[in-house]
């Protein structure tokens, strides 16, 4: 464990990874979306709210923040937010579907310092791409690549959530992000949002987490993976290039569409929502002083997984990951390599995990019944 | 491309923080994020802030060090923590 991940721990005096989710309005309805999104929320933040936080988070000296959703573009406020953002030092990298950059936009975004795009892609061809994230999703994405590309905007990012069934398209992945001059991130799958009802079916087998492991060992040092795959360490004596902690509450947080802050974007639910950017003391006091937060950087005890002689590389795995199961936050991830977590998911009551909050999904479609004469 | 200078000249060298480069007052000295390369770097130590801090406005390297009140036996570890911060581009030559 190096001092600096005990530093780190500790808490920041502002948070580095912040992810803005600007609305819960999306034209699409993956069905691993981590926040639910959907349906717009009537609550979002204004214009002027928004610019105030940024305003805030400009005092703090944040240096960057990611924004997402639902799909931001939708908001009609986006490059007015975008470039206030920009204006006030704070780099914006945004992930985006890819349905809202036409050439014109493609153009404006490429003519923009300090921005960065990542278009999300779950698989290297239509079938298993829009088998997660819908009907045209795929031809959608590629059609703002190629917008991207031909804008000159340089090195964009692709990123995909990898499953049980892209994760054999790692290479194809790769191949696709070189041809577009682009940089390929890959994150890991978690139970949350409307992930917790296709998290069981989705997931990377046991087997396939070692493919991943080996593969990131091979290709990780071209490859973004934020926090995502820390609890493969255990895997092996080489840890992956990334973040190697969690850390929700201590680097890392969210704030939602209507200003409630969480301490990461894979938590929303109340048990993690540590106030409103909307109270007295805004974001600040929140990030400095709430206790939620301070809790998070209190020394976290290891439970079950003490006694394993894999705990200082893997760290137990993933908050959230454990949250959506209904794993204790002090035990094993539910994709512990050592199959602590199958285990322990084994003997749980059907039902007993906690339901993510915040539910933003459009009501299911009703489908029009022919009424036939006979 | 010039090619990395043996740490002993270092100590002449006028650098200054690089233009693109924020820097952030942490616990445990500060982070350095830099606007271009994106690049995030956690400056360890406290001194070595202040030294980062007074580089722009002394001469030489030496007299920067100096003015912060670090010891000659210290300078070799300052110079490589420098020398580092020079490869991430956190640093650079002060123009003129
Ligand atoms: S809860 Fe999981 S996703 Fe969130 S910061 Fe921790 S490790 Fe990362
Ligand atoms: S038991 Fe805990 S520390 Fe050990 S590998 Fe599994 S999750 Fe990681």
């Amino acid at each position: 464990m190096t001092a600096l991940v005990e530093q780190l721990k500790g808490g920041l005096e502002a948070p580095i990874c912040l992810t803005w989710e600007l609305t819960y309005a999306c034209n699409l309805e993956c069905v691993h979306c981590l926040s639910s999104s959907g349906r717009r929320d009537p609550r979002e933040l204004t214009t002027d709210e928004a610019k105030a936080v940024l305003d805030e988070l400009h005092d703090l000296q944040v240096f960057y923040i990611n924004i997402g959703g639902g799909e931001p573009m939708i908001r009609r406020d986006f490059f007015e937010l975008v470039e206030y953002s920009i204006a006030r030092g704070i780099g914006v990298k945004f992930s985006t579907n890819g349905a809202f950059i036409d050439a014109e936009k493609a153009r404006r975004l490429a003519a923009m310092d300090y921005l960065d795009i990542q278009i999300s892609l779950d698989g290297t061809d239509a079938d298993t791409n829009d088998a997660v994230r819908g009907d045209g999703s795929y031809a959608t994405a590629l059609r703002a690549m190629d917008h991207l590309r031909d804008a000159g905007f340089g090195p964009f990012k692709i990123s995909v959530v990898v499953t049980r069934h892209n994760v054999d398209q790692l290479d194809e992945f790769k191949a696709l992000a070189d041809a577009y001059g682009a940089q390929l991130r890959i994150t890991r799958l978690r139970p949350s949002g409307r992930g917790a009802d296709t998290w069981h079916d989705l997931h990377p087998t046991n087997a396939q987490q070692r493919q991943i492991y080996d593969w990131l060992l091979a290709h990780g040092e071209h490859v973004l993976t934020g926090d995502s795959f820390f609890h493969l360490n255990a895997l092996g004596d080489q840890n992956l290039p990334g973040l190697n902690l969690c850390g929700a509450g201590r680097v890392v947080c969210l704030i939602d569409p209507v200003g409630d802050v969480y301490a990461c974007p894979f938590v929303i639910h109340d048990e993690f929502k540590a106030g409103s950017v909307r109270e007295t003391g805004g974001f600040s006091r929140i990030w400095k002083q709430s206790d939620l937060f301070l809790g998070l950087r209190e020394p976290q005890s290891a439970g079950a997984c003490a006694s394993c002689g894999s705990y200082d590389a893997c760290q137990g795995g993933c908050m959230a990951a454990k949250f959506f199961t209904g794993l204790p936050l002090d035990g094993p991830d539910p994709e512990c390599v050592g199959g602590e977590g199958e285990l322990a998911l084994s003997g749980q009551t059907a039902g007993s995990a906690p339901r993510p909050m915040m539910d933003h999904s459009k009501p299911p479609r009703v489908t029009p019944v022919a009424l036939v004469r006979k | 491309m010039t090619t990395v200078d043996a740490p002993s000249a270092l100590l002449d060298r006028a650098l200054a923080l690089h233009p693109q480069v924020a820097l952030r007052p942490e616990p445990f000295g500060a982070l350095a994020y830099h606007y271009d390369t994106r690049r995030l770097v956690f400056l360890k130590h406290p001194d070595v802030v202040r030294v980062v801090r007074a580089l722009g406005s002394h001469e030489t390297v030496a007299a920067a060090l100096v003015a912060c009140d670090i010891s000659s036996d210290r300078f070799p570890a300052f110079e490589r923590a420098l020398m580092s911060l020079i490869e991430s581009e956190m640093l650079c030559d002060r123009a003129g």
